[in-house]
């Protein structure tokens, strides 16, 4: 794993050394010889799918592994020369935050939220340093200038609730950064933020790093970002380093076939040619939707929160429709009033020629079959108690076929999803993420229906589970016919299924038309945002080169 | 943790061996709560043939009587053997303790689920039970046993009366929060009617944390008991409970304490034995204290 290119006789500010982490009970090895070393002012970019080790790496770093559940069995972590690996508790608290800091994923539970943010980083001060109460104040605000955050002194006595998600990750940073450490570590920082958002982080933390000389390891799933930001990139997988090298080269000429797989996975942005709208029968027509929450308050007036207003759309048979939007566009909403999960304020949907929008829950029932839904979280959509044959069975027993028949149909929708037949009989926890999400598609499709509403499908799933999930869906939609709304925050994604795609911003549709016409040649300001926003959109990654036609 | 991903349609994790449990892994204290109860349940199923003597026969010329061959641990202020009405005391506090368990359950555990499920039942049933709530519970067996008698059946309707709010508010807060897994909105997009989605979907998500409360249930019922007997509002003292026998014996208590001790102590390890247990259910059903035991 050596880097063939010789480099200037610099300390690396970061040097691990054949780091192995094991379980004490078992011994199995989750790191096995990771080698790496950051200099001055560097971004190095830790990619690999979930279960790689990437998040162990850094945790090992920071001397924060859970323990008991997992220890170092080996090697050398050195920070500007010193040793970690063995250093005394008090040692490594000392230089946590002083000389290496850490941002996380999900900032809001990074933060405490029965504390200002603003003392949250005063916090920090107080630990490390001796200054005055009126000093740190300032020291504060000047950081919080720094990180771009508006109104500073507002914020400063904001709780984390108060704060959008992106405010919250510069608290965090601001918090990371203020000690001037050597070493900042983000594990996945942007990864629960909108891609608009996701850009200004990022360009932050690029920011800070130019102005204070920081090394950053930054650890991704997302090719896109790591083509964006990383200097260096070291690819991870099963716990150990698969290649190693500069951005440029690992993107242009992988050596190794894993990377090669991992970056053919990455979806293009370019979009699918369109197919013909073969049969021109509508199956789902949506028109004038609005979903209204109405906050009912004991003082006050009555507030209420528009969700989704004048949403139109139709779906033809066997077509795909995408609906694309940040979080909080009500994208989300739509999908669940077209399910009847939650009853639309107004406006009317008709699956085939039959409204549906006014029935009650008992006259719903018969068209129920029509349309089904696949859910985001795998790990949630399938009943843990259930086996997964019985889970699948359950529609069709619903609607009065036979039990033993509906598990025979279970058995061939398995295989018709790419999993042994006689897998039915164990239960959810026994699968892994993607296979839980061939199941979950399995369970809709065993009630022939002929809509299929995929609720953010392939957002939790690794970029090769997801190319072969979304395989799977376009190769039933050829065989089957079935017309698919795909609800998705991924461009890229949207991108490769999608015939038609409509944008949503704050409730309401900003740009309507076909896949390659709106994600080729935007018309809406919004829908250009999105897709500059878009990470690592100068670069074809399938095919190892960058695109000449940047939007 | 380590998700096989280029393998995802073909390998299948092999399947896990079924919960086998291991001796090694059994803890102290429950342990010893368990072997306490198995101890005292075993006693009051037995109890016609462990108890030397019968345990409401009155014997005058044996009154207060110390310890002998005969009468182990001495007699009552009526003559009564006292080891043998400890033994059949048992059965009272188990019948009431488990009676009381099950009723509570029995009543909680549907109204919990509607009541999670439906918002407008909801907002009903849930001041109902804060009404219920309110009202000091031993009052409201004292008020419930004076009006309508006292008999084994109406002091456990009397004590299971406060102790239904409590399952009720269990049960609906598990299924308020699990109605939005994504499962059961699968299940309701399946078409699947109301009853086979409580039924198959919700409900068992409420069998651990109605456990736990059970064994709390169980405990303060008997403890509830003992109260009333001693009040004098609980079962007759013609039958023998471990409440009654205390609040008998507390006239005698300068001349024979042991009178007050024996009842005492035994209520007390069974109380603290059901707590224990419960406290091990608890532990080995959440997951995330298991995480923190290390069991």
């Amino acid at each position: 794993m050596s880097d063939p290119v010789t480099r200037d006789p610099v300390t690396p500010v970061l040097a691990v050394t054949d780091l192995r982490v094991h379980l004490p009970a078992s011994r199995i090895q989750v790191l096995d010889g990771i080698s790496l070393d950051i200099l001055p002012g560097e971004t190095l970019c830790l990619v690999g799918e979930s279960g790689s080790g990437k998040s162990v790496t850094s945790l090992a770093t920071m001397g924060l592994l859970p323990k008991k559940a997992l220890a170092i069995a080996g090697g050398s972590v050195r920070l500007e020369g010193e040793e970690l690996v063995g250093a005394s508790d008090a040692r490594l608290r000392a230089l946590r935050a002083s000389r290496m800091a850490m941002i996380f994923q999900e900032p809001m539970t990074a933060l405490n939220p029965v504390m200002p943010v603003g003392r949250q980083i005063e916090e920090v001060l107080k630990t490390h340093m001796h200054l005055s109460a009126r000093e740190r104040r300032e020291k504060v605000l000047a950081m919080m200038e720094q990180v771009h955050l508006p109104n500073i002194e507002r914020v400063y006595g904001s709780y984390p609730h108060q704060l959008s998600g992106g405010q919250r990750q510069r608290i965090m940073i601001a918090m990371a950064l203020i000690l001037d450490p050597k070493l900042l570590i983000a594990d996945e920082p942007t990864t629960a933020l909108d891609v608009t958002t996701q850009k200004q982080i990022l360009k932050l933390i690029k920011e800070m790093q130019e102005r204070m000389r920081t090394s950053v390891l930054f650890i991704t799933h997302d090719m896109g970002v790591v083509a964006d930001i990383a200097d260096r990139v070291c690819v991870m997988h099963h716990g150990q380093m698969v290649e190693t090298g500069a951005v440029a080269d690992i993107l242009r000429s992988p050596r190794e076939d894993y990377t090669r797989r991992l970056l053919s996975a990455v979806p293009s942005l370019t979009p699918r040619p369109p197919r013909p709208d073969a049969t021109r029968e509508k199956v789902l027509t949506v028109s004038e939707l609005a979903k209204t929450y109405a906050q009912r308050s004991l003082f006050g007036p009555k507030r209420e929160t528009v969700a989704a207003e004048e949403v139109s759309f139709t779906l033809g048979r066997g077509r795909t429709l995408g609906i694309v939007g940040e979080s909080g566009s009500g994208k989300s909403t739509v999908a669940r009033c077209v399910m009847r999960l939650i009853d639309p304020t107004s406006g009317s949907i008709r699956l085939g020629t039959q409204e549906v929008s006014d029935l009650s829950p008992a006259t719903l029932r018969p068209f129920r079959k029509r349309i089904q839904m696949i859910f985001q979280d795998p790990y949630r959509s399938l009943n843990p108690r259930i086996n997964v044959g019985e889970s699948i069975a359950e529609g069709p027993c619903n609607f009065g076929l036979p039990k033993a028949q509906a598990l025979r149909r279970a058995r061939e929708l398995m295989t018709l999803v790419g999993l042994p037949e006689d897998a039915v009989e164990r239960f959810p926890h026994q699968f892994s993420g993607g296979q839980r999400q061939r199941i979950a598609i399995a369970r809709a499709l065993a009630m022939e229906p002929d809509v299929l509403v995929a609720d953010e499908a392939v957002s939790a799933l690794d970029v090769s589970v997801q190319a072969q999930v979304l395989d799977l869906l376009a190769d039933l939609q050829t065989r089957l016919g079935i017309a698919i709304l795909f609800i998705t925050h991924d461009l890229r994604v949207a991108a490769q299924i999608c015939d038609d795609v409509v944008v949503m911003h704050k409730g309401r549709i900003v740009e309507h038309g076909t896949a390659e016409d709106v994600l080729a040649r935007p018309r809406a300001d919004y829908t250009r945002d999105l897709l500059a926003a878009a990470p690592g959109r100068h670069w074809d990654f399938a095919n190892f080169r960058p695109l000449e036609t940047a939007v | 943790m380590a998700s096989s991903s280029h393998t995802d349609a073909g390998a299948l994790p092999v399947a896990r061996p079924r919960y086998i449990p291991n001796l090694a892994h059994l803890r102290f204290a429950p342990t010893v709560a368990g072997l306490c109860l198995l101890l005292i349940v075993l006693m009051a199923i037995f109890a016609p043939l462990i108890a030397p003597h019968d345990p409401i026969a009155m014997l005058p010329a044996q009154r207060l009587k110390p310890p002998s061959d005969t009468f182990l641990l001495g007699t009552d202020a009526y003559g009564r053997d006292l080891l043998s009405r400890l033994i059949y005391g048992a059965r009272i506090s188990l019948i009431v303790g488990l009676g009381v368990m099950v009723i509570a359950i029995a009543v909680g555990l549907p109204l919990g689920l509607l009541s999670g499920y439906f918002r407008t039942l909801d907002a009903i049933l849930m001041r109902i039970m804060d009404g219920l709530m309110a009202i000091p519970s031993v009052l409201l067996a004292i008020a419930v046993v004076s009006l309508s008698g006292s008999s084994l059946l109406t002091v456990m309707i009397a004590i299971t009366i406060p102790e239904v709010p409590r399952v009720v508010r269990l049960v609906r807060s598990v299924v308020l929060s699990a109605r939005n897994e994504p499962y059961v909105e699968a299940a309701i997009a399946m078409g699947t009617r109301l009853p086979a989605l409580l039924a198959r979907h919700l409900m068992p998500n409420t069998y651990a944390p109605l456990i736990v409360q059970g064994t709390y249930i169980c405990a303060s019922a008997i403890l509830t008991e003992a109260i009333l007997s001693f009040l004098g509002a609980g079962i007759g003292t013609e039958t023998p409970s471990w409440g009654n026998m205390i609040s008998e014996g507390r006239m005698y208590f300068q001349l024979k304490p042991s009178l007050i001790f024996w009842p005492g102590v035994l209520l007390s390890i069974c109380i603290l034995s059901v707590n224990l247990i419960g406290d091990a259910a608890r532990d080995l059903l959440d997951p995330r204290l298991k995480k923190r035991t290390g069991a």
